[in-house]
């Protein structure tokens, strides 16, 4: 046994922490300096052993039992990503000693690993790591959760006064609080080069975060390349050809995503925010009237029409083709019914409906009529009273009365996931970080059941004013309070402990390239590359 | 002399709004031809016509004219012609040879003539240098008039700005007079590279977009309490114990004059700041004694405050210290600082309470500082440098120099009263307390830092002449390699047009379309601005 007495002149002290360390290691405080685990494990038990990690020997194994093996792409494709990300890469001659740890065996307990699979809500992420000689274990029901298990592993690796990876002895057994994890990103104010979003499915993989809310769309542009209706882009996007996701690009993004055990739930939001679909496709739009006369502009999407319907039908059957996650977010949010309400054809068809004067009923009328396989909404679409199937999903955003608005959403029986407090392209001056982890999302006053149905929550970067230049270092790691709120247990709430974590797990992304901006002064030891 | 008039379409750019005051001359109805003109800043006058001539990449030359006294040798201009062509038509992979035949419609060369016997070419920029330029774009040549290089420069800058692509991709400059000069002199940005240690590499991509947007001086505040990655020849240990880390988070001797040099070849002074005696912590870690110990009660308390300003042994330091100084910045000016210092360690220690006793200071501590700034003064003077300082410098009533420069911060009281002051003193007076960059908010911020300006206060004409300019200022709590371009710019642009175009250039709208487009360019030349607002550039970033 070999125990290392650390030197770290270099890192900021933890503090005693209490609740996440357990394990009889008192004044071993040392050990544990550089060791930065984020989002905190359920549970979590470490010693001060140390073992070392040879770039020349240690591997990532399939364990002997395990239902996965070479011929998993998905788990091959994460040895290496972790592989690389502590640079375990040179081809020293192979000598073990007795200190070191000889490989990571991941062990897929059930008979199918799912390798080929999609992750979805009801997907099992826990995992079971042990890390102790000459092997560590890592042990999960399935592929997703040996993701989590391989995140968690390659952050207890840290480096020794001599640059030689170490890692200690340690018991995990972790599991997230909620299963939806997610990050919205809004790639029609701002087209989002692929790369960009490339990379923060990266940094969400670190994050362990497992849905990418992708608001594709909007009223500035339309850069989804539809097959059914290829004119919706050519006329909608920024661009044309620059400015637009082409099937293979999307498929990209699903595959990327997959492998990194997240779901990509794309929004197509309507009857509102829908100025760029206009472009594309004739009449899809209400015409808005000043006066008697059309005003040449056009509002929400035009309800009174079968073509309207028609259409719906028809792009939402390639979307539900297109995107294998069971969901799709269908919006339903801020609809302007001043069009509406200046339209003389709308006006008659109120009459007809007997709607009155009441066009969130003429709203509802539509929503009604476009439902299609799961799907998720904004949560004026329940507020408007809308009937919606059971396992829909309301997310709710708006800021003000946001605990009686969950109570109101799971008194009445449906799932909601929470982002209001979690919108980040709010900025401000300062460490506002500490505001978005503070957030609990059951505080609201409801019964057991009825926190049963959060199911969890999203940071959202509206893209107003993010686009290639700067959206990665403004949500990262903003969003990475987010993600420790979403998976670590509810006691995990300390702003001390959490800063001296998060200041370690940021440099942590900064090393695999993610520009993850700095919370307060300080340094990395590898600081960014690039500009 | 054939005239080409184009017809250009431009879907894809925001259609500028007319707008009063900065277009002059008879071309009512041409507004479309001036659709993806988007000069930034604005320059003092301008005349253009629709009439465009067309750039090819395999005919057109930036040369020196016949009669300028600069020519083939002068480096720096060599440099600043290469850059631009290459802003004009990007990174040209192979020379295109296909096409010589010169078009009647083609602007063939851009000449630039430095008129004045001495173009400057291997100097250094200053607070007195002449930015001015004329240039007039006609066929068959395009010239460029200067009286130095810094003028040829702005120029330069001003006519890539003038390039646009047409309907087709072919780059078109239409026919056009300008006369232009600097409002203010002093044109900065402050990088903080104590709080976060900031890489070369993002040090010279700022001073880039400097140059882009006509800033002439980088403020750099290069050490702090939280680090000192300044490497000082003669106390290598500052660096040593005080920065982050001592060989990763360091500038060298070569570093820095790498950044003076890279910043001279785009007319940038550099003015470091040397903050004391406050904001020195990591000083002490390389400098024994050079710190105030602090007390708790009648003991030391192992912390320490301010530089210690009783001990001759900190004098010594100084003026060894600031002697190295002097010899590595070729700027005539010094920042010194002298802000924030914080009196409770000075209040703690015995020694200095005895000191102030016998000084007859009484209690006040600002007059110890007053006291050891003084002393500092005298040491940087007799470097023959001169010094700029922090407000509180002259609010404190320290004996200045007539030629110090007074850097206005503060929030409180108002800003406008304290330039009042400064200036009525005599003293040249510089403004920041409206362009604290590193305080962020949502939305579109630019617009207040856009409608500040630096002469706005209660003075006279005497007064408001000793305003020399301002600094955007970027500290560096919150921003390192990571993020610090962005959230520089574009919003630094906005204080470059105040500082450079004319006081009544003040249109937030008409700003707003050129500075949408202002910001596609640096994005373009590979500065990652971020937007302004909802929209798209042509060409994207290509980082992260």
């Amino acid at each position: 046994m070999y125990c290392l007495l650390k030197l770290a002149p270099l890192f900021l002290a933890v503090a005693v922490c209490n609740g996440w360390l357990f394990g009889d290691f008192v004044g071993k405080q040392k050990e544990q300096d550089e060791i930065s685990l984020w989002p905190l494990p359920q549970k979590f038990q470490s010693s001060a052993v140390a073992f070392k990690l040879s770039p020349a020997s240690f591997q990532i194994v399939h364990a002997k039992q395990s239902s996965a093996g070479p011929s998993c792409g998905l788990l091959e494709n994460a040895f290496r990503r972790y592989e690389l990300h502590s640079p375990l890469f040179t081809f020293e001659p192979v000598l073990l000693y007795d200190s070191d740890l000889v490989e990571l065996q991941v062990w897929v307990t059930s008979a199918d690993p799912e390798c080929d699979g999609f992750p979805s809500l009801q997907t099992d992420e826990s995992y079971e790591l042990s890390i102790d000689e000459p092997s560590a274990v890592l042990k999960a029901a399935n592929v997703w959760g040996a993701l989590r298990g391989l995140e968690t592993f390659s952050q207890l690796v840290y480096e020794d006064y001599y640059g030689v990876n170490n890692i200690n002895k340690t018991d995990i057994s972790d599991f997230p609080r909620f299963a939806h994890r997610g990050i919205l990103l809004d790639s029609s104010r701002h087209f989002l080069p692929l790369k960009v979003i490339l990379a923060n499915l990266e940094a969400m993989a670190m994050n362990k975060f497992n849905v990418f809310h992708w608001h594709i769309v909007d009223d500035q542009s339309f850069p989804y390349m539809s097959r059914t209706f290829p004119e919706l882009s050519q006329k909608g996007a920024y661009h044309p050809f620059t400015h637009v996701y082409t099937p293979s690009d999307v498929k990209m993004v699903i595959e990327f995503a997959r492998m990194r055990g997240i779901r990509v739930i794309p929004e197509f939001d309507t009857p509102g925010h829908t100025e760029s679909w206009g472009n594309g496709q004739l009449d899809l739009l209400t015409p808005c009237y000043s006066g008697s006369s059309p005003s040449g502009t056009f509002g929400p999407v035009n309800p009174i029409l079968n073509s309207s319907y028609d259409f719906m039908t028809q792009f939402f059957k390639e979307i539900s083709t297109v995107f294998p996650d069971a969901y799709i977010h269908l919006g339903g949010d801020e609809v302007d019914f001043r069009c509406w309400e200046s339209n003389p054809d709308i006006q008659k068809f109120m009459a007809q409906q007997g709607f009155g004067t009441d066009y969130s009923k003429l709203e509802s009328f539509y929503i009604q009529r476009t439902q299609s396989k799961g799907y998720m909404v904004w949560q004026e679409v329940f507020d408007n009273g809308v009937k919606l199937k059971d396992d829909t999903v309301v997310e709710v955003w708006m800021g003000n009365k946001m605990e009686e608005e969950l109570q109101n959403v799971t008194r009445a029986g449906f799932t909601t996931i929470l982002s209001a407090p979690w919108y980040l392209d709010y900025i401000s001056y300062g460490q506002d970080w500490q505001h978005y982890y503070k957030v609990e999302p059951l505080s609201f006053p409801g019964t057991d059941a009825q926190k049963k149905l959060v199911i969890g929550g999203e940071a959202c970067l509206w893209g107003e004013y993010v686009d290639a230049t700067n959206l990665t270092p403004r949500l990262w790691p903003r969003a990475s309070a987010v993600a420790e709120r979403l998976w670590s247990d509810k006691s995990v709430t300390d702003v001390g402990n959490a800063y001296n974590r998060l200041v370690q797990h940021r440099c942590r992304m900064v090393k695999r390239g993610i520009p993850a901006e700095p919370l307060f002064v300080g340094h990395c030891r590898q600081e960014y590359k690039g500009l």
